[in-house]
């Protein structure tokens, strides 16, 4: 019972942290209609900004500094490179956006080589907050917890409470009618890139230490990423959270139980073939879930798209 | 020559070139690589199938390719243990049968829409079916592959296919015949219905035609000759690993048919030998082949979104108005400062990169056949000057070339 | 379309001079291995070491055959098959007939595969497989060919080592088997069982899994269930970030045994595990460097920092590679006559600049040698890693490990 409670909090910072990515991501998505192929590089970017920075300054600077770099960045990207391409159409725009994240990939490899970065969690926070049954909890996880509901939360507040957040609900439903009432969407847009892309940042710089800064952190997330928000639907703030965490719980659960399919298929009342190490099912008899935890939102994703396109909750189709 | 077999013109120039090649370059690398040009034409033209004339964006179109050329290698391992009898030459057909297998399978449910619901069903199904080819070892061998030996099956003509030359002209004949399949299909009501749906959806819809229908037929034809690709893959390599299904093989190809051109029939085929050269010679060159990849990868999208072909094509009007020549002196006079600035950009990634990595002590590096410190602030600086008087050459130019580019596209006489 | 014909033809041309430059007072060994990607650092290491061997133990030694000096040319194969192949027909097409590869054993199955079909379909052109790092038994085993041979200790070889100390260890009662799905992480998986099951029967596996390779965020859930089973020790053949995320998550968890493993140390690994890693840390490797086993290594050593300090020697046994190549061609009294300088290379003996006898094993062209455990630390190290303060130090040794061990190889010799 104990295992499933440290799950069950392993599994919330897991999601948390995808949250985090997804939440700008679902905006920048529903705003503009096209999927940023190179959200997870900015992620990346965080890392080794935070890296950079935290050896000069520390770790608590940096990570004020350089999601604010990141940012930045972000919104110079929107204005000079997808906004050019806009024009061209929404499939133009995957693939510029398909494309940077291959050049950030190199960028990152030119300044910082191949090999992994030792960025390091803070000293103040290298101690276990509390423990399970023998199974230590990292105050790290547990500051990664606060910092991500506490994005869900000011996220929340701007976007239903905030004169912004309204014009930027509207321009998700309406944006030509936004347009027409005299906003400036462009600059809509670019705020809302530059803020999307500093929580992946930020993201990047909590997510660093603890899963590694190496040049293929992007590849790892990037496409679990967009699973997840086209699985919350797309544009909605709660579905991106509860994907998330879904997926976040699926990933961690899956890994930590051993169901093999061989106990699945003598339930279903089929006998082991006797030839077992020749037989052309050997491999389906010997899968276990963790061997297929990582796939399982891929299937997630497949059957959502083949059932209910609009997401679990979303409110338009994609 | 007369009207009627004009069109047929540069396929006979094709034929002609492919059976010419290896006679220029004989060398078994040289072969390889033409081999692997033949293969990845193929299969952009495929892809292009989906993306240029059916409008359909896909991130895991390597699967049907991959599975062509997994199947393909179990026959040739058929044939040597299991007595099949098969000609090496007819495989190609069986890879393509068994990819439009699983593209009709795949397509019932993911050719429903279009846009981004595509693609991320393509993406997904990319992602299980590579997944998969880790743990099904029975089918895909797990990382290490399945291979097998070409030479076995029963000879044609005295060939074993041993050697790569023949192989070579064994790509070739595929090359044209699927080249020429495809070129035919667009042409069909079929591949003119692709660019109708792609185009708009429900126009064609009140037309009468099925957007599904239309896009599961192109799906269906395209993972067919995915699979002719991946069964020439299986032999020219003679082993089939992951790395043929996985979101890198996928996205690759995306980036060769834009480079190429998605909106053109010949795009593909250009893209694929340009990214070919890039892959095989840049790399032996430079360290960061890739960056200049990604930074000419960027550069298409931003600036040429009909990419390689497309700036050929704009040349057409001023050709057929007769006033290619008045284009002649500016480009001229912007080719020196435009290569020129490339070079210049090239030397101050190389310096900086080498500058950062090289081990110490080892500050030499030598460029274009110049050899100097790189750790000395001169040689960039050198680059640097040279790119910004380079960038200021340009822009001086840059009015007069604009007036001339005009010019040669105005239909009237001299204005 | 001139231009662009143009452009191909020049191109092509450039590659075919390219391939024509061939010197023929040097002996060349191709190094296909990745140099750019995400595994490109330990490629480079290995290439770095490669080139600085050749010059050190060969070249300045007066070379080969009275004169001919080692020459490296590095081939980039971004860790893919097709790619290894087609750098195989460059290189082969430039008159390199020693052919070096290490990183991933599926490269090294592939290029064992094409390297036999080309020997057998091309006789003049012979080309001899030096693999200096793939560790996959079946290719000293069901696999073998002449044209192979092995350097590193394969991964049935290192299991045995490990489990002859694990055996001496009373302490350890429980054990967790965990590695990559892929060939590699499962034969490790079914060596350590079946070793473990023959040496001490009374040692419990607790877990034995695979996760998927290169596709795991965050281990904690992996690591949560290996603390739930109470377990001694960790085994796993984990490389690159899985096994950086593995032992952070595991050290984090709270697990203070050891974690034996096969690679954990250098590009990067060394320094991020830093501190935490010392205690739980243990590698079984070949090649001692702490404490230097001799004045000639400590010397060879101290040259190589010099020249790459931010470099390491990750991968010792290159050294032994370019020794016994060259002693080979020597004996041989050809560097182009491939059956002489394999049938040399068969039944050799060689003293390692780094410590061990080494005899490469004539019936599967597998190299026996001394195999040590390594502890991470920064104890009594001289030569550390990363330049983190932190490196390998030898705690126990099996000497020529796996000597008489079985092989399934049938090999045909021409």
């Amino acid at each position: 019972m104990s295992l499933v409670l440290v799950n069950l909090l392993d599994g919330l910072v897991t999601g948390l942290l995808l949250f985090m990515l997804c939440s700008g991501l679902t905006l920048i998505f529903s705003m503009m209609g096209v999927l940023n192929f190179a959200h997870a590089s900015f992620y990346m970017l965080g890392a080794y900004f935070g890296y950079q920075i935290s050896t000069y300054v520390g770790f608590w600077p940096a990570l004020l500094i350089a999601p604010v770099i990141v940012g930045v960045a972000g919104a110079l990207v929107e204005r000079y490179g997808l906004r050019r391409v806009h024009k061209f159409g929404h499939v133009p725009e995957l693939i510029f956006t398909f494309g940077l994240a291959l050049l950030i990939e190199e960028v990152v490899q030119f300044f910082w080589g191949k090999s992994q970065m030792a960025f390091e969690e803070p000293e103040i926070l290298k101690f276990a907050a509390f423990s399970i049954a023998g199974n230590a909890f990292p105050a790290y996880k547990v500051f990664m917890i606060f910092i991500a509901v506490g994005i869900f939360l000011v996220l929340l507040y701007i976007l239903t409470r905030t004169r912004v957040g309204l014009i930027i609900q509207a321009a998700l439903s309406y944006p030509e009618t936004v347009q027409n009432l005299g906003h400036n969407v462009p600059l809509v847009f670019m705020g809302v890139f530059g803020v999307g892309t500093a929580l992946a940042g930020l993201a990047g710089v909590i997510a660093g230490p603890v899963l590694g800064t190496f040049p293929g952190m992007a590849v790892v997330l990037g496409t679990i990423v967009f699973v997840t928000i086209v699985v919350g639907g797309l544009g909605s703030l709660w579905g991106a959270l509860a994907a998330s965490l879904l997926i976040g719980w699926l990933q961690t659960f899956a890994a930590s139980y051993n169901v093999t399919m061989r106990d699945v298929l003598l339930t279903l009342g089929l006998t082991e073939p006797a030839d077992l190490a020749t037989s052309a099912l050997r491999d389906l008899w010997t899968l276990t879930l963790p061997q297929i935890g990582p796939i399982l939102p891929y299937l997630l994703m497949v059957l959502v798209l083949a059932f209910r396109p609009q997401g679990l909750f979303g409110k338009r189709e994609t | 020559m007369s009207d009627a077999l004009r069109p047929l013109a540069p396929w006979g120039v094709a034929a002609l070139v492919l059976a010419v090649l290896p006679f220029i370059f004989a060398s078994g690398a040289a072969l390889t690589v033409m081999n692997q040009m033949a293969i990845t034409i193929i299969f952009a033209l495929a892809y292009n199938m989906l993306l240029g004339q059916g409008g359909m964006l896909s991130f895991g179109h390597a699967v049907y390719m991959g599975l062509g050329g997994f199947f393909c290698v179990h026959l040739m391992n058929w044939v040597e243990y299991d007595n099949l009898w098969l000609p090496l030459p007819l495989l190609p057909l069986f890879g393509g049968l068994f990819g439009l297998f699983f593209a009709m399978i795949v397509g019932t449910f993911s050719t429903r829409r279009a846009g981004t619901v595509f693609a991320m069903i393509s993406l997904g199904v990319g992602e299980l079916i590579a997944a998969c080819s880790i743990i099904v070892v029975a089918f895909f061998g797990g990382e290490e592959g399945v291979s097998g030996d070409r030479t076995m099956g029963p000879t044609v003509f005295g060939l074993d296919f041993a050697s790569q030359q023949e192989v070579y002209y064994l790509s070739a004949i595929w090359l044209m015949i699927s080249a020429a399949a495809m070129y035919l299909y667009s042409r069909t009501p079929a591949g003119r219905m692709a660019n109708a749906v792609r185009d708009n959806e429900e126009r064609a819809e009140f037309l009468g035609y099925s957007q599904r229908k239309v896009r599961f037929m192109s799906f269906c034809a395209s993972g067919f000759f995915a699979g002719i690709a991946g069964a020439l893959f299986a032999i020219n390599f003679e082993i089939l690993t992951e790395e043929n299904l996985n979101l890198a093989t996928s996205g690759s190809v995306l980036l060769i048919t834009f480079l190429g051109g998605a909106g053109f029939f010949i795009g593909p085929i250009i893209g694929a030998i340009v990214f070919t050269l890039l892959q095989t010679v840049l790399s032996l060159y430079t360290e960061i082949w890739q960056l200049y990849l990604g930074i000419l990868f960027v550069a298409t999208v931003m600036f040429f979104p009909s990419g390689l072909t497309g700036l050929i094509a704009i040349h057409f009007r001023p050709y057929h108005l007769g006033k290619i020549s008045v284009l002649t002196k500016p480009y001229a006079l912007i080719a020196l400062p435009a290569l020129g600035l490339a070079l210049a950009s090239a030397s101050v990634l190389e310096i900086a990169f080498h500058a950062r990595h090289a081990a110490l002590g080892d500050e030499q590096m030598s460029l274009f056949g110049l050899s100097f410190n790189s750790h000395h602030p001169l040689p960039l600086i050198a680059a640097l000057a040279l790119g910004a008087l380079c960038i200021w050459l340009l822009r001086r130019q840059l009015p007069s070339f604009r007036e001339a580019w005009d010019e040669a596209n105005y239909a009237g006489g001299p204005s | 379309m001139r231009t662009l014909a143009g452009l191909i033809l020049g191109t092509l041309i450039a590659l075919s001079s390219a391939v024509a430059a061939w010197a023929a007072d040097t002996v060349k060994i191709a190094f296909i291995d990745p140099l750019s990607g995400p595994f490109a650092a330990t490629g480079e290491q290995g290439l770095v070491h490669y080139q600085f061997a050749a010059e050190e133990l060969v070249n300045k030694q007066g070379g080969v055959l009275g004169g001919k000096k080692f020459e490296i040319v590095p081939f980039d194969n971004k860790i893919s098959p097709k790619e290894s192949l087609i750098q195989l027909k460059v290189a082969i097409d430039q008159g390199i007939r020693f052919i070096a590869q290490g990183n991933s054993s599926g490269v090294a199955n592939a290029l064992t595969d094409a390297i036999k079909k080309h020997n057998r379909r091309n006789p003049d052109k012979r080309v001899i497989f030096l693999n200096y790092s793939a560790v996959d038994p079946a290719l000293t085993n069901a696999k073998c060919n002449f044209w192979h041979f092995r350097f590193d200790a394969n991964a049935d070889i290192k299991m045995d080592a490990l489990t002859d100390i694990i055996a001496k260890s009373d302490d350890i009662k429980k054990i967790y088997l965990i590695g990559q799905d892929y060939s590699f992480g499962k034969a490790v998986a079914a060596a350590a069982v079946k070793y473990l099951g023959a040496k001490r029967p009374d040692i419990e596996i607790v877990g034995n899994e695979l996760h998927p390779i290169g596709k795991v965020k965050d281990f904690t859930p992996y690591a949560r269930k290996i603390m739930a089973s109470g377990a001694d020790a960790i085994i796993t053949g984990n490389w690159g970030s899985d096994m950086v995320g593995l032992g952070k998550s595991v050290i984090a968890s709270g697990f203070k045994k050891p974690i034996y493993t096969y690679y954990a140390a250098s590009t990067g690994i060394t320094k991020t595990f830093g501190a935490e890693g010392k205690g739980p840390l243990k590698l079984v490797q070949e090649g001692a460097i702490n404490p230097a086993p001799s004045e000639r290594m400590t010397a060879y050593m101290k040259a190589f920092k010099a020249k790459h300090p931010d470099k390491d020697m990750g991968q010792p046994r290159i050294a032994n590679v370019i020794e016994m190549l060259a002693k080979a061609i020597d004996k041989a009294g050809s560097a182009t006559d491939m059956v002489a300088v394999a049938k040399a290379l068969e039944g050799m003996e060689h003293d390692s600049i780094f410590g061990s006898k080494i005899v490469m094993r004539a019936k599967d062209h597998q190299a026996i040698q001394d195999v040590h455990i390594l502890a991470h630390t920064d104890e009594g190290i001289d030569f550390d890693l990363d330049n983190s303060g932190f490196g390998l130090k030898v705690e126990s040794t099996v000497k020529m490990a796996a000597a008489d061990s079985e092989t399934t190889c049938k090999m045909k010799r021409p």
